[in-house]
């Protein structure tokens, strides 16, 4: 008898959520985790969201995961962001209070009877014919397992960086592990460094605002949580503000630039191209005469000023220089130096799509781990290894999204067909199907799924059912109600800016395709007694109005499932099969793709190469 | 389900018979909604079927189309095979007509790829198919990178690096939506950007299509009024040089009766059935006939007498040839000259007589000074090779042309910029490059991002 069904090693984004699922999902778990006062820690920028980001956040909350509902609880400020564009790109961020956060996400673990938390540092793991059997602490201490997730983040040999400055230390000053890499290196995995960094804080008493342009929040409320009510007051969301260097902070750099760890050639990671530092900035970005930079207020329980865009792995006097010479910034303290962090990652070409990996049965890894930056990603990740974990405890298949279907399904699927050499971010650009992937729709995606793996309770697939059998109930009647020519008709029509019916008739659903039409403008010709919410009318209004696009969307992506379904077999033997580029041979070999629709986004895989595999699988009568 | 495809499935040879065959859930669909004759669909399989092929009312050859219904087919798919007489440029006019309405062009060996796939080819032959398909498509590649080198793929690159150039714009703005600092892109912005690369781009399709006149021939008539000596024009060409005569009988249009190179320049003679078989001095071919010729020919040769005044049929046939490629003969060049240079206002003027032969020699040094540019511009500037390239370029054309629409429409620029994408994609396809992280790259290097 093993001690935990489960074990997730690394209490942060990816750690809260894979042991959530877990325990939710009713097996007994264990959460190790460095110091339990850095659970759910956000180590970089105050916010969660953001682009593509927030729209991972919303399908964690489809999912039945916590982040969403977290942040809704710790919010400090809320902007939609991309308002001005299409129904595709609009994603929400938050600022997030970076006390509270951790301590409702504490809250939320503590209260769930099936999860143990220890604190403790894990060293290496129980490894029996390459199945994990457990972990390995410090101290020594064994503790089994039938399965182990590690969500390590940046806890891997992490190196801190200021100048030619360098120790051994995580974020925080806390201790990192010294040798579970190693032992993941002996195990057969290959082990990358990476590199990311954090700008410097300042006091919020010492800044003279004055000097500053304020960024206040939205004034209409949101929610990450499709299930949850605005918690906070518009009036009462706390502002950021925005200023920019100038020539003098670009003179100091330049002068000093030999003094930085990432120029002075301490550095051996590689650091992310989309979050560079500011000195990488002005190096690349001569001409640019100035970079703007954001005053992100960290908690409304302490002093702590942000400075996002002035990231920096600079020695701290030169950091001093810096600041100083930003407006407003003249006189202001520094509480906590910037910093460039380095830590170990395994290639995520080593994991499958349910974020086991190939090496070690039983093994997951989810997060920083797997070569992915951000809370974001990291939280998508935990919570689907924590239910492919349970759901292998269950003797059932494991849920793997597809590329159409979520933001967290491109992200893995990137992982673990592309790998990546550098920390990984979600963009929009990186999803192909980016107009099926929206803010709006992300329970109509996945609630289901979050409903048979057990994570979301009748109640709330009561109440999406609902919502679903709105939408089509809305929709039919606007395809059924038709209007004709009449003169009051037209009359009003033209009062609303739009043009008059000509002949013949038109349904309620075409006008609404008008772009000057919204619902509301229809709301006379239906019944009085007929009443929809925001989210439905919100639903049938992009859906009607976008339909020629979404059905192009659509088309392509049946194109893509339908090579998703013809699945290569496990026991393939890619040596067998004549014909095939060395190149590809070699990359399948090492990726083993599920599917050819896997096979052919794989890079040096050519469409000749996917005709013989599947000339090969055929004759093997394989599919 | 497969998609539908079609392909010309004989060698493209002079005058010979040119199968079109199709292949797909749609193959009888698609054939049946440009053809005039029984109605297809209801047709036994395995049948031949006599009709013509139309495009809207007008015909374009007369066929012979033989139905087969799945599974008992090459590919176990319904397949329609379209029997074209009427030479290469009609052939290739059905073709366009098939893809127009719903099938696609097959990638070289996709027939045998699928019939293999459907199971339809004995399974012993496995390795030696995969061996066909590998070679296939190895060597389509390497020719079709081999045809595109130097300018040509150039051209193409260009034209991507400048729809990646603004697409990187338009995606920065979505994924930082927050940085004021970069030029926050609108549909006013992009509308003279996408003009300009639709410019570019018909002006490699013009010149491809041109290219492909080259490589095929030049539709030549010869008109003009009766007894002003057309035939013995034809005949002098075409005799004097090594002539392909090829007479297939029966068809409505476009017969080739004739080729002849003239240093290297291909004229293909069409529609010269009434000029040659007319020995009983009396000529059918009127005016409107003529002018339909016209309309079809990329080279007019007008045959006009040099001892008489411009009739009023001659006046209407020049005044109908000013937009085409023409050239004037002035025959009967030995009598007195009677004809008023200034009605005729054509610069491409020379003078024959049928006993001379030096009238002839003229006219093919003045075909030779008309088309010798084309053969330049078409084999060193953006010329794409093949039809796949042609309407590929033509695709992402079309698809332009939809975001031009959508910005009149205020359609958002993140949608429209789909669609840039997908047109980019199509480009990427000519010249082998698709999608990789092309486009994030650009972001990175093209902008000043970060937290």
């Amino acid at each position: 008898m093993n001690d935990y069904e489960i074990i997730v090693v690394g209490g942060g984004h990816a750690g809260c959520e894979a042991c959530l699922a877990s325990a939710r999902k009713k097996h007994k778990t264990l959460l190790i985790t460095g110091n339990k006062k850095n659970i759910a820690d956000m180590p970089c920028n105050p916010s969660i969201g953001g682009p593509a980001k927030g729209i991972i956040v919303r399908e964690i909350d489809a999912l039945g995961g916590e982040m969403a509902n977290n942040i809704d609880h710790s919010c400090l400020q809320v902007k939609m962001l991309n308002t001005k564009k299409g129904p595709a790109v609009r994603a929400l961020r938050a600022q997030g209070d970076k006390i509270t956060y951790p301590k409702e996400m504490l809250k939320t673990l503590e209260k769930e009877p099936n999860l143990t938390i220890k604190e403790g540092i894990v060293e290496d793991l129980i490894i029996e014919k390459n199945v994990v059997k457990g972990i390995i602490l410090e101290d020594k201490t064994k503790i089994t397992a039938n399965i182990v997730i590690l969500t390590t983040g940046t806890y891997l040999k992490s190196v801190i960086l200021r100048g030619s400055n360098k120790k051994s230390s995580g974020p925080h000053g806390e201790k990192p592990s010294k040798f579970l890499s190693d032992n993941l290196k002996k195990l057969g995995f290959t082990i990358q460094r990476l590199k990311t960094g954090t700008p410097p804080r300042i006091a919020k008493s010492t800044i003279d605002f004055k000097k500053t342009s304020v960024e206040n929040g939205d004034l209409k409320k949101y929610t990450f949580s499709y299930d949850n009510t605005p918690l906070y007051e518009i009036e009462n969301q706390v502002p950021c503000h925005l200023v920019y260097s100038n020539e003098k902070t670009h003179q100091i750099i330049m002068e000093n630039l030999s003094k930085s760890s990432m120029y002075g050639g301490y550095v051996e990671g590689i650091g992310p191209r989309y979050c560079p530092s500011i000195e990488d900035k002005i190096v690349r970005f001569k001409d640019k005469e100035r970079h703007q930079l954001f005053l992100e207020p960290e908690s409304i329980y302490y002093d702590d000023i942000y400075i996002q865009g002035f990231s920096t792995s600079m020695p701290e006097d030169i950091q001093e220089q810096m600041v100083h010479s930003l407006e407003g910034l003249e006189n202001a303290k520094i509480l906590k130096y910037a910093y460039a962090i380095e830590y170990d990652a395994i290639d995520p070409l080593q994991i499958k799509q349910s974020l086991e990996t190939k090496i070690i049965e039983n093994l997951y890894t989810a997060g920083q781990i797997n070569g992915t930056s951000g809370y974001e990603e990291a939280a998508g990740q935990g919570l689907i290894a924590g239910i492919n974990a349970a759901l292998k405890l269950e003797g059932k298949d494991p849920l793997i999204l597809k590329r159409n279907e979520a933001y967290i399904g491109v992200l893995i699927d990137d992982l673990v067909t592309k790998g990546t050499k550098e920390p990984y971010r979600m963009l929009t650009s990186r999803a192909e199907y980016r107009l099926l992937l929206r803010h709006d729709n992300a329970d109509i995606r996945l609630r289901d799924y979050g409903y048979q793996v057990g994570l979301i309770n009748n109640e709330k697939y009561e109440k999406f059912i609902n919502k679903k059998n709105n939408i089509a109930k809305l929709n039919e009647i606007l395809k059924n109600t038709k209007l004709t020519p009449k003169r009051e008709i037209n009359d009003y029509l033209e009062s609303i800016n739009t043009p008059r019916i000509s002949d013949g008739s038109i349904t309620l659903y075409d006008l609404l395709k008008r772009p000057e039409i919204n619902l509301k403008h229809l709301k006379k010709f239906l019944d009085t007694n007929i009443n929809f919410d925001d989210e439905v009318v919100e639903q049938v209004e992009i859906n009607t109005k976008y339909e020629g696009y979404i059905l192009k969307a659509k088309k392509e992506a049946e194109k893509m499932i339908n090579l998703e379904n013809i699945k290569i077999p496990k026991d393939i033997e890619y040596d067998k099969i004549h014909n095939l580029a060395s190149e590809a041979l070699q990359k399948l070999k090492e990726i083993k793709p599920t599917s050819i629709a896997q096979a052919s986004r794989i890079s040096g895989v050519n469409p000749a190469d996917i005709s013989i595999l599947m000339v090969y699988l055929k004759k093997e009568n394989r599919i | 389900m497969n998609d539908t495809i079609a392909a010309i499935s004989t060698a493209l040879g002079v005058g010979a018979i040119s199968i079109i065959r199709i292949s797909g859930e749609n193959s009888i669909k698609i054939v049946n909604s440009i053809f005039k004759g029984k109605n297809l669909e209801k047709v036994d399989t395995h049948t031949i079927n006599y009709g013509y092929i139309i495009d809207k009312e007008e015909i374009i050859d007369e066929v012979l189309i033989s139905v087969m219904k799945s599974p008992k087919t090459f590919t176990t798919e319904d397949i329609v095979e379209i029997n074209c007489h009427g030479g290469i440029a009609t052939t290739q006019k059905v073709l366009e007509l098939v893809l127009r309405n719903g099938a696609r062009l097959a990638e070289p060996g996709e027939f045998t790829k699928r019939a293999f796939l459907n199971g339809r080819i004995d399974l012993v032959n496995a390795e030696a198919v995969m061996d066909l398909i590998n070679v296939k498509s190895d060597k389509a590649r390497k020719v079709a990178i081999k045809s595109l080198e130097g300018t040509t793929s150039n051209v193409i690159r260009n034209l991507r690096q400048t729809i990646l150039e603004l697409l990187a714009s338009i995606e920065v703005n979505i994924d930082y939506p927050e940085e004021t600092d970069t030029i926050v892109m609108t549909n006013d912005i992009i509308r003279p950007k996408i003009s300009s690369i639709r410019k570019e781009l018909s002006k490699i399709i013009d010149a491809s299509e041109n290219g492909r006149i080259i490589t095929t021939g030049i539709k030549t008539v010869i008109v003009g009024r009766p007894n002003v000596g057309k035939s013995s024009i034809l005949n002098k060409l075409l005799n004097e040089e090594k002539a392909i005569v090829t007479d297939i009988e029966g068809t409505t249009r476009d017969i080739v009766e004739g080729e002849v190179a003239i240093d290297g320049i291909l004229l293909k003679f069409i529609d010269t059935a009434g000029i040659r078989k007319t020995n009983d001095k009396v000529e059918k071919i009127g005016v409107e006939k003529s002018i339909k010729m016209i309309d079809d020919a990329d080279l007019v040769i007008l045959v006009l007498n040099n001892n008489e005044k411009l009739t009023d049929d001659d006046k209407t046939i020049l005044d109908y040839t000013k937009n085409k490629k023409t050239i004037v003969v002035l025959n009967k060049s030995d009598l007195e000259k009677k004809v008023n240079l200034n009605e005729v206002q054509c610069d491409n003027i020379v003078y024959t007589n049928t006993i001379d032969i030096n009238g002839i020699d003229s006219l093919k040094e003045k075909i030779k000074e008309l088309f010798k540019n084309d053969l330049i511009e078409s084999s060193d500037y953006t010329y794409l090779s093949n039809a796949r390239q042609i309407s590929l370029a033509k695709e992402a054309d079309k698809i332009l042309r939809d975001v031009e629409l959508g910005i009149n429409n205020n359609i958002e620029i993140d949608m429209l910029e789909l669609d840039i994408k997908i047109a980019w994609e199509k480009l990427g396809e000519i010249i082998g490059e698709t999608y990789s992280e092309e486009l994030i790259d650009q972001l990175f290097s093209q902008f000043c991002l970060g937290k």
